[in-house]
């Protein structure tokens, strides 16, 4: 039923915006344009990054996307159908489809519950993947979502017990670590990486997103990355996007982006990291 | 176990020093107990008889050998005879327990029963007119005076509805309805603010917004997530309030005529009734040790930093 409420579009993207702007109004009157008319698209398994400075926006496109905020105006379409208009039970098809891995890894946990619990949840709330034969009692379910967190947490470099740590108990790599394997408990088609490795260090941050390479060349899950990193951007994306005031000032491949870039901000962002 | 029994030794020295500091402190006020004793009788005797009788209530001897005397007989289990009554002050506290504990329980269960619910209700119709409406009433009940409030409730369910007894008929809930709805009204528009405070400031947290953003529903983000985090601060307020309500309610008690402890005490302090009062403060300082005792303890179950946080210093 739920599926029945998306609108099935011809559109074989995994992820479509189209004209999405957000404006906020002060409490004068005045309006404030978060997102200017963005449209973009990416397919399965690509990495597409967006880049700017704080308060170009980026973040407030995520949210759009993600209907975590509501656009002023535009669309947006997920592996073909339109999204923008969902709202409560009919989001969670979305989210199986679409999860996320924020800025702060500790703060993206629940800190009153174990890692384990925060991965498992998720499996839970998706139930058993499709086709999954055998018993699908709740006991049953409960036991598979306990051997995948514990498969998922090994994936990402962490051992078993890191399933009955807390947020607080853990640095904040490994906590990031555990973000990714909660976003990948979904088993999404697209993962959303906001700033996500911007709150770690350097080496940290390599090894994090080197591991991120990997499981999407293993799963073929496309990434979003947010990031203020041009860098960064570069490193692991095969598109870019700058955004800057609200609107996408240049895109395109990352190796024309960088090496001939024509907008004067993104020219100022790569004289920043060189 | 060893936690609680810590907290428990801790009580010792509270005690000491309140008792100590109260057994001064009345010193330091300066009328004489005897007098203050006679008058409230309205008779007038010699000064030969006030002498007689503070030699024999002990009230001639020195500050030290009088507290040290009051404590060996506390050691005892005897903390004294009521200097106005003449009775065993451990018995007469006693007896005034029951109406106090039933008030207390009866006030506080309704005050959780209402507050907590529209408390959030008006945090998730944030900026919304439920919201609007429902910190007007909480405006309009923190204002009111509880005597006020206890003269409105008399008039209308008391006097023109005739639903309960306007003065106690004795320790029963039909005549512990009115007072403790006087309490709960004022202490359910406290509450309201605090619930919905506790409940936003969770539903902000970067983890709600993440649970969303994995598809988990409201219902289940608020009464797994957000209410098992904001009843911390909740269960604090109720502690708070319990530990108050348990040491009475002095005005509340005197204008329904409920005989708790809260009036026993006001009785006892304009009568310079030492012994009395000291049981009072005794009282009051265990309670508050025990609320506080039994708030930490379910803050180590339900927190787990706290519990971490016990174990590194372990």
């Amino acid at each position: 039923m739920e599926e029945e409420k998306l609108k099935i579009t011809k559109d074989p993207d995994l992820l479509r915006a189209e004209n999405l702007s957000k404006v906020y109004i002060s409490r004068k009157g005045g309006k404030f344009p978060a997102v200017d008319h963005v449209s973009f698209s990416m397919s399965h398994g690509q990495t597409v990054s967006i880049v700017g400075e704080s308060g170009s926006g980026k973040t407030t496109l995520v949210r759009m996307i993600t209907r975590l905020t509501d656009p002023t105006e535009g669309r947006v379409y997920l592996g073909g159908k339109e999204i923008t208009g969902l709202t409560g039970k009919n989001l969670k098809p979305v989210y199986q489809k679409m999860q996320m891995v924020f800025q702060d890894p500790q703060g993206s946990f629940d800190p009153r519950k174990t890692l384990g619990s925060g991965i498992e949840d998720v499996i839970l709330n998706f139930g058993f993947p499709a086709g999954y034969k055998g018993d699908r009692s709740r006991r049953a379910l409960k036991a598979y979502a306990r051997s995948r967190c514990i498969r998922l947490l090994k994936r990402l470099g962490l051992s078993e017990d890191f399933r009955t740590r807390y947020p607080g108990e853990v640095s904040g790599g490994q906590c990031q670590r555990a973000a990714i394997a909660r976003a990948l408990a979904a088993e999404p088609k697209l993962l959303i990486l906001d700033e996500a490795t911007s709150a770690l260090d350097v080496t940290v941050q390599k090894e994090v997103m080197d591991l991120v390479a990997d499981l999407r060349k293993e799963t073929g899950v496309g990434l979003l990355m947010i990031t203020h990193d041009i860098a960064l951007a570069s490193q692991y994306s095969d598109w870019i996007q700058v955004m800057y005031q609200g609107k996408i000032v240049e895109e395109g491949e990352t190796g024309e982006v960088i090496c001939h870039p024509k907008d004067a901000y993104t020219r100022r962002l790569m004289d920043s990291v060189l | 176990m060893k936690f609680v029994g810590k907290r428990l030794l801790q009580l010792i020295p509270i005690l000491l020093a309140i008792t100590f500091l109260s057994f001064a402190m009345m010193r330091i006020a300066g009328s004489d107990a005897v007098e203050e004793m006679y008058t409230a009788r309205g008779t007038v005797v010699s000064d030969e008889v006030m002498q007689e009788k503070r030699e024999e209530l002990g009230l001639d001897r020195s500050f030290m050998v009088q507290y040290g005397s009051w404590l060996l007989g506390i050691l005892h289990g005897d903390m004294g005879k009521s200097y106005v009554s003449g009775k065993d002050v451990f018995g007469s506290f006693l007896s005034k327990l029951p109406a106090t504990l039933l008030l207390a329980a009866f006030s506080l269960g309704l005050t959780v029963l209402i507050s907590i619910p529209i408390g959030i209700l008006a945090a998730v119709r944030q900026g919304r007119l439920t919201d609007k409406i429902l910190r007007a009433s909480s405006f309009l009940g923190n204002a009111m005076p509880g005597f006020f409030v206890a003269m409105v409730l008399m008039q209308i369910l008391g006097l023109k509805l005739k639903l309960f007894p306007v003065i106690s008929t004795g320790v029963n809930l039909r005549s512990a309805v009115l007072p403790g709805l006087t309490l709960s009204i004022s202490m359910t528009a406290k509450y309201l603010r605090q619930v919905r405070a506790a409940v936003l400031e969770e539903l902000n947290k970067d983890y709600i917004r993440g649970l969303k953003a994995r598809g988990i529903s409201n219902r289940v983000i608020l009464w797994k997530n957000v209410m098992r985090s904001a009843s911390l601060s909740i269960i604090t307020l109720l502690a708070l309030s319990a530990g108050s309500l348990l040491g009475g309610t002095a005005i509340i008690e005197s204008i329904f005529m409920w005989d708790g402890v809260g009036k026993l005490a006001v009785d006892a302090i304009s009568m310079r009734d030492y012994p009395m009062i000291l049981a009072y403060v005794m009282w009051m300082a265990i309670i508050f040790v025990l609320v506080n005792l039994a708030t930490d303890i379910i803050y180590h179950f339900m927190d787990p930093r706290i519990r971490l946080g016990e174990e590194e210093e372990g």
